[in-house]
């Protein structure tokens, strides 16, 4: 197991390594240093000086892979990619275009994410597999049908919608809460209600869809008819034999996300001015700030690969059968 | 006549869809999906609703230069025909149907003297004399013409249908399923004419902040929802299916090399890569401005961008699906048996895998569809969809979010653009659905 774990540790590295190659060919490559210095200046009147000076403070004055001047292995160091990237890999996230210390920001911007992302997730999940359940409770009769049209119907529906609708109705109209902002501490429960709710509703649609396929895979299989005609109620059915083994593909689609909800979710930030890591991200993509823009994909990609590793973890736990080698 | 890179693209997609149509249908084991298919009620229904949008959006994507105004701007098809529409432009907000503008300003009247309050509109309703009165009358005479007008003309080509084939395919015509559309195809035709004939006297959907017409943003919309629908998977596809089927069929170090790449590309948060190929494009147009002359190349060469980067995040599902169903495939016994008699491995590959997977990708590519372009509204709205100046329900929707403060409210912009989204993704949904049920093995009964 020990073993298991550290080889996907090991094969991370690779991986790593191409998200970082990749970013790096996004941003600079496509684009020279030049180019972002003249961006971050203003478009016209830039003398050749102040683009130099520029480069020089951000450490952009430098050749991109290999520096021909200096002597052995700092041929490889005193480069840009080496200089903009190894530190990412020690979480060592370096100064934004702006001058901020990035790693400070992400440290400091992870709990409000995290406030908001984990109750809608559990509440989401909780009400989705409900609304799943009682589908497949009644499954063939009206009530299914007329649930599957409304999930439909819902899924339909952008999730822009739902937050102006929401915002407006609840927040503006019934001022039951307030529209947008944030506060520390405990009185963030309130701004945090309605964002959770129609992060909940948005997502009913496709996820008790999704669950309820999962279930209907799982009732037409022998083990449920064998407890059936056991003389099992339908309900017991459903929650001790149906819900357990359903528990493996719900599971990995969770386990899997799980970690990533530290990245938090850009609309819903935005939309309420929560000043988390999602709306950290989209002020970045409009200041056009590449430095944190690469250490969010980066972020990204650690805690994705994280997330698959834990989801194998989650396996042998639920799955006795599962052996990790 | 211009052909945008988008617009060739489009008419290449639909040479191609006809193409795999066609074959489709000559094949003896697609007859019982095609059917199935056929004979579902909701099935054909979106089918027909979502064949009225792509009518639309293949309209939009016919461009000539116009040779009326001095600019010769580029123009569509579709902006020819709504020339009212494009043209009857108001100075500020209106509200739909309105006959005065939104915002109070100075009035001055014929006798000189000055008054404060809602001018009329230049266009909206100005052929009424007292709007007060006339109006409501006067538009549903209007909404009734129109309807009517439509509805004669459906009946019109039913007649003319029945009369020549009617004897021929009886069952046809008295199958449940074509009844059903036969009354959508009614709505659909009264209801868009009713709409045309209201649209040259009033601002159906109402006017925007600098007074363009809602409802003619909402139909132009339509073909950037479509681009973005269907394009994208068009790139996805090959990508999909080439490194899918060789990953499962030839195993090994290509396995190894294509599962590297996938877990790299799924491993990056597809917002945060498309926000950086889309900056790249948009410091790469600005440097070059050149070559990006016109506003609607440049706008144009985005969204081929845009679906380009969300084709390249998007098939990384598809691909794994395809190569484990194609791990399966290869210890069939049909492709050992190709194996033993010495048949090429492409030949094996082209011949005995790829018939066998394509019902996953019909699917996932019907599926897609409608996810795509809910995506394009939230990444317009975070400023990395398509270009501002790009007609899109996304951008619709961004300019009208903080309009909801207002007070009276400005709820146009955004009905306008719910409606028209939520019946193409409806419509998809419900048509992804049905091509499911037909083409899924595990479904079929």
């Amino acid at each position: 197991m020990i073993q298991y774990i550290l080889r996907r540790m090991l094969y991370a590295i690779p991986l790593l390594m191409g998200v970082n190659i990749l970013s790096f060919i996004l941003f600079f490559v496509v684009n020279s240093p030049d180019d972002m210095a003249r961006m971050q200046l203003g478009q016209k009147h830039v003398t050749e000086q102040a683009i130099q000076n520029w480069k020089h403070q951000h450490g952009y004055d430098l050749p991109m892979l290999w520096n021909q001047q200096e002597d052995a292995s700092k041929k490889v160091t005193e480069t840009i990619f080496y200089k903009k990237s190894m530190g990412l890999f020690l979480f060592d996230f370096g100064v934004s275009d702006s001058g901020r210390n990035i790693g400070e920001d992400i440290k400091q911007r992870m709990w409000p994410s995290l406030s908001i992302a984990l109750p809608s997730l559990i509440v989401g999940l909780l009400v989705n597999i409900s609304v799943a359940l009682m589908m497949v409770l009644f499954r063939n009769t009206y009530l299914e049908f007329s649930s599957i049209v409304l999930c439909v119907i819902l899924m339909s529906i952008s999730s822009l919608f739902y937050i102006i609708g929401g915002q407006f109705f609840i927040g503006k109209l019934l001022k039951l809460v307030p529209i947008s902002g944030y506060d520390t501490g405990f009185s963030a429960i309130k701004f945090l209600i309605l964002p959770v709710v129609i992060s909940v509703v948005s997502g009913i649609g496709a996820g008790s869809r999704w669950y309820r396929t999962l279930f209907l895979e799982e009732v037409e299989k022998d083990y449920v008819r064998t407890a059936r005609a056991k003389g099992l109620t339908e309900t017991q059915v459903l929650f001790n034999h149906v819900l357990k083994n359903a528990m493996i593909p719900i599971l990995t689609g969770v386990v899997v996300v799980l970690p990533l909800l530290f990245m938090g979710s850009l609309i819903m930030e935005s939309f309420f001015s929560i000043p988390g890591l999602g709306s950290y991200t989209i002020d970045a993509i409009n200041s056009q700030d590449f430095a944190i823009v690469r250490s969010m994909v980066f972020l990204g990609s650690v805690l994705y690969i994280f997330g698959l590793i834990l989801t194998d973890i989650s396996y042998t736990i639920v799955d006795p059968r599962v052996r990790l080698t | 006549m211009i052909i945008l890179w988008t617009d060739a693209l489009i008419y290449l997609l639909v040479v191609a869809i006809t193409l795999v149509g066609f074959v489709i249908s000559r094949q003896p084991q697609m007859r019982r999906p095609l059917k199935k298919i056929g004979t579902s009620k909701t099935g054909m229904i979106s089918l027909v609703v979502l064949i009225f949008f792509v009518i639309i959006g293949l309209l939009d994507s016919v461009h000539f230069k116009s040779t009326e105004s001095r600019t010769h701007e580029i123009i569509s098809l579709l902006d020819y025909w709504a020339k009212p529409l494009r043209e009857q432009d108001e100075k500020t907000y209106s509200a739909p149907f309105a006959t005065n503008l939104y915002s109070k300003e100075v009035i001055v009247l014929d006798d000189g003297s000055t008054q404060w309050g809602n001018p009329r509109l230049k266009y909206g309703g100005a052929h009424l004399l007292n709007p007060e009165n006339e109006r409501r009358m006067d538009i549903l005479d209007k909404a009734f013409v129109g309807f009517s007008k439509g509805t004669g003309l459906m009946i019109l080509l039913l007649l003319l249908l029945w009369a020549s084939f009617g004897k021929k395919h009886d069952t046809l015509l008295n199958h449940s399923s074509f009844k059903v559309v036969v009354f959508v195809l009614f709505l659909i035709v009264s209801i868009s004419y009713m709409l045309v004939e209201l649209s040259s006297y009033y601002h159906v959907f109402g006017t925007d902040k600098v007074g363009e017409d809602v409802f003619y943003q909402a139909i132009k919309s339509i073909r950037t929802g479509l681009v973005i629908g269907s394009l994208t998977t068009m790139i996805m596809l090959p990508l999909a299916i080439i490194f899918g089927i060789m990953a499962g069929f030839f195993r090994g170090w290509v396995d190894d090399l294509i599962q590297y790449v996938y877990t790299t590309l799924n491993s990056i948060p597809s917002v945060l890569l498309i926000a950086a190929s889309i900056l790249m494009v948009q410091v790469y147009m600005s440097n070059h401005a050149e070559e990006f002359n016109s506003l609607i190349v440049r706008s144009d060469m985005r969204l081929l961008f845009l679906c380009l980067i969300l084709g390249m995040t998007s098939w990384t599902g598809l691909c794994r699906m395809l190569r484990a169903e194609t791990l399966k495939l290869r210890e069939m016994e049909y492709v050992q048996a190709a194996e033993a008699l010495g048949v090429r491995r492409w030949v094996i590959l082209i011949r005995h895998i790829l018939p066998n997977v394509m019902h996953i990708v019909l699917i996932s590519v019907v599926l897609d569809f409608s996810g795509l372009v809910l995506a394009e509204a939230v990444l317009s709205y975070i400023n990395i969809g398509v270009d501002p100046t790009t007609y899109s329900w996304g951008n619709m929707i961004n300019g009208a979010r903080l309009e909801m403060a207002r007070d009276p409210v400005v709820w146009w912009s955004l009905l306008a653009s719910f409606i028209f989204m939520f019946s193409l993704v409806l419509a998809a949904n419900l048509f992804a659905d049905t091509v499911r049920n037909a083409f899924d093995p595990r479904r079929a009964e």
